[in-house]
């Protein structure tokens, strides 16, 4: 594995940790679930790199896709704000 | 539940078709490049549930009712089933691939060393692929029509 490969993986774990952060922070629920589809597809990303891609395609399109879907019309059926 | 607004209306009606062919593509391609049925089938639910998420779900239940989903859902089931017993008729071993090698369908033998990748090959591999991807399909799409729709009744807000 080259050091290219390496630095990639960090940056991208990284990414996903930033996003799972955010994800929680937000009080916008619409924005925290499009925060949650980013995160999943750079776990997809990741799983690429790692020589995946079975796992990789799984995770993108029910992670990104599916998951977000189910939040979105959850959110269409309550409240977009977060309160206290 | 209304639909979406015009930005959202006309990226679905652009995106929906690209995805869609993507999914078919990976489950007709299952036994070649990486993918199957249940990932090729997963992209398909995703495209239903963006036409679902952009124009409401009783737009969509008037076109495809939930009965027909969940029989097909069956029918993907019984079939990968009846595929397995099926080698085990003919080859005596459960989930046995009695195609493979025979010249019918899907039966050419693969050339050995690095050449193109032969559809035609591969027995009872893709027949498997289609049954787990109509399978996957039509489960995750009722999936998220239910849930769409009985989010959209207001009785549940009182």
């Amino acid at each position: 594995m080259g050091i290219e490969i390496l630095i990639a993986n960090a940056l991208i774990l990284l990414l996903t940790v930033i996003g799972c952060i955010v994800a929680v922070i937000l009080r916008d629920l619409l924005a925290a679930a499009i925060a949650l589809g980013a995160m999943s597809l750079l776990l997809s990303l990741e799983f690429y790199i790692l020589q995946a891609p079975d796992v990789a395609i799984a995770q993108a399109g029910v992670g990104a896709c599916l998951t977000t879907a189910i939040i979105v019309l959850t959110i269409k059926g309550t409240k977009r704000m977060e309160e206290e | 539940m209304s639909s979406m607004s015009k930005i959202v209306r006309t990226m679905t009606n652009i995106l929906f078709p690209l995805t869609m062919i993507f999914g078919l593509y990976v489950i007709a391609h299952g036994h070649l490049t990486p993918g199957g049925g249940f990932q090729g089938g997963a992209i398909v639910a995703s495209a239903c549930a963006l036409l679902v998420v952009t124009y409401g779900s009783r737009w969509v239940l008037g076109r495809i009712k939930e009965k027909r989903l969940s029989t097909f859902e069956s029918i993907g089931a019984v079939s990968f089933i009846t595929l397995a017993f099926l080698g085990l008729v003919f080859s005596m071993v459960f989930f046995g691939n009695f195609l493979a090698g025979s010249n019918l369908l899907f039966g050419t033998t693969p050339v050995t060393g690095s050449t193109l990748a032969d559809f035609n090959t591969g027995g009872v591999l893709p027949l498997m692929n289609f049954a787990v991807g109509i399978k996957v399909v039509t489960g995750l799409f009722a999936i998220v029509l239910i849930m769409a729709y009985a989010s959209s009744t207001k009785e549940w807000n009182s």
